[in-house]
């Protein structure tokens, strides 16, 4: 793995989440665990009219679990279900280290755990947010 | 080449140069002499050991019968009878669990487990107990790892029929008085199971003086190959008990309806046996006598002591356990305020230092010192002080590191 790998991306969506909070307003939650790490998370999602308005996770683990839930959220939040599940796409190619120069970019900030890819023990922990995801989403029929 | 006792033993060295390794109690790499006694085995005494008639086999047969009277005398065991080969410390408790414990124990009965098992110590039981409708207990320590007499003695009950412990835990480092927990339960009729694989690798071991009924080690936490372990257990206990596996080589006659079983410790050992790593393993022995636990112990101590005394002096950084190195016997596990374990290993796997993160298979320990993970720097005699200090150079950053005071 590269020395740099805990950039200022992954350190800032850890130590200072936005998303990483109660919601009330959730129309659908669900919860991911990661049982050999004890990365343990609730995706929480506000879907009206076919748009996810907002959302939210609570939980606990490594920072590379909550700094990618993170993440994730900013990426999805104002998007379709449909868009999210294609943003998730994108990042499971990234892990799995087939990615184009402009997919990379349409992650923006995803893009910060591009490395994980070379760290086998930690893909689970960057998956996690977005297999909740995928599960919430196809559990809800896209809202 | 004559043993140095240092790195320049053991080749993985050689491929990893910048490899700092403080993973020993996970499992310890393997010095050339042992490397060259496994390859020599199956390079000029390999053949299917105690079945065949032939020149080779019987060198098979040497090879492996003569690592079990160098474990015998490793641990003082009374006879060669007393030395079953496993696979490894987990297979040698779920021997005993299985065996001796679905012959011995009912309904009603009890097992005390001490909170600090690894979990092949625990869960054997756990479904020992499950299975007879028997009840395990847990005997608790405080928050330094440290059990007492005075606990064991109330925990015990004219039901308790077997006590288990390790001799040093893998999480606290701390060691046991095993041999006065074996006196009170054997004064309550309670056989003790010890298990060794964190002790035999790093003090010196005598089962008739400690006084314990079983001890389980496995070869690989001391410098032998994976896939040879041990169970010691009393001649006279495991001359009752039960064959664990069936198979080939544990018989002396089989008919159609029935069959009578070989002599100890054979009757244990069912199916071609792990000869190779048992040659292994001796080497191993070998090569710990010739350095001495004195050797041994006073280095580990020393680097324990350096890594101990430099870690208390970091900021935000908790050891687990006792609070004097004496008591860690190498394994120094920690936590550090703010930054999960796992990301704590990554940033060491990026300077090449190896630790490990996790509950390290003891979950319900965790549980009882509510914290969900750790970290656990281990280390053995081959290691120097430079791997200390880079140990404590990388871990002076990693707060800094994960975004913290920047």
């Amino acid at each position: 793995m590269t020395d740099n790998f805990y950039g200022e991306v992954l350190t800032d969506h850890n130590l200072h989440p936005l998303h990483k909070h109660e919601l009330p307003t959730a129309t659908c939650c669900h919860e991911g665990v990661n049982s050999t790490c004890g990365d343990d998370i609730v995706l929480n999602l506000e879907i009206k009219d076919g748009i996810i308005v907002n959302g939210s996770y609570t939980g606990s683990g490594c920072a590379i679990s909550q700094a990618s839930a993170d993440i994730m959220l900013e990426l999805v939040i104002g998007r379709t279900p449909d868009e999210a599940q294609h943003y998730k796409e994108l990042f499971f190619k990234m892990i799995g280290g087939d990615i184009t120069e402009e997919e990379l970019e349409e992650l923006e900030e995803a893009g910060a755990l591009q490395n994980v890819a070379k760290m086998p023990a930690r893909v689970k922990c960057a998956m996690l947010g977005w297999r909740t995801l995928e599960t919430l989403l196809s559990g809800e029929g896209g809202g | 080449m004559a043993n140095t006792f240092t790195k320049a033993d053991f080749p993985v060295f050689d491929a990893y140069k910048e490899l700092t390794y403080l993973d020993n109690s996970a499992t310890q790499q393997k010095p050339r002499a042992v490397l060259e006694r496994v390859e020599k085995y199956y390079r000029e005494e390999n053949a299917n050991p105690l079945r065949g008639l032939y020149e080779l086999s019987v060198k098979a047969t040497d090879a492996y019968e003569n690592a079990r009277e160098a474990v015998r005398k490793f641990i003082n065991a009374r006879s060669i009878k007393e030395i079953v080969f496993t696979r490894n410390a987990s297979e040698s408790l779920n021997l005993v669990a299985y065996s001796y414990g679905r012959a011995n124990i009912s309904a009603g009965d009890e097992v005390l487990v001490a909170i600090s098992e690894h979990h092949s110590d625990l869960l054997p039981w756990q479904i020992l107990c499950k299975e007879k409708g028997a009840e395990l207990k847990f005997l608790e320590c405080d928050e330094s790892g440290s059990y007492t007499a005075d606990a064991l003695k109330a925990a015990l009950t004219p039901k308790t029929k077997l006590f288990c412990i390790a001799q040093i835990s893998n999480v606290f480092g701390r060691l046991n008085p095993i041999k006065e927990f074996a006196a009170i339960c054997h004064k309550n009729g309670t056989l003790i199971v010890c298990d060794g694989a964190q002790s035999v690798p790093h003090i010196a071991t005598d089962v008739q003086s400690l006084g314990v009924d079983f001890l389980t080690f496995s070869g690989h936490k001391m410098l032998a190959p994976m896939g040879i372990g041990v169970l010691y257990g009393r001649e006279a206990i495991l001359d009752r008990m039960p064959p664990f596996l069936y198979g080939g080589e544990m018989i002396d006659t089989v008919t159609r309806c029935g069959a009578t079983f070989a002599e100890l410790p054979h009757k244990f050992e069912a199916g071609t046996v792990n000869a190779g790593g048992a040659a292994g393993l001796h080497a191993a022995i070998d090569y710990i006598n010739e350095l001495g636990f004195a050797e041994l112990e006073r280095r580990e101590d020393e680097l324990t002591s350096l890594a101990f005394n430099e870690m208390k002096k970091i900021p935000h950084v908790n050891i687990i356990g006792a609070d004097d190195p004496r008591d860690h016997h190498g394994i120094l596990t920690f936590t550090v305020d703010g930054v999960h374990p796992h990301d704590i290993a990554a940033i060491f796997d990026a300077e090449n230092i190896a630790i490990r993160a996790g509950h390290h298979c003891a979950q319900p320990l965790h549980q009882f010192l509510r914290v969900p993970s750790t970290a656990r720097m281990s280390l053995a005699f081959y290691n120097d002080e430079e791997d200390i200090r880079r140990f404590i150079s990388v871990l002076k950053t990693l707060r800094r590191k994960m975004g913290y005071d920047r």
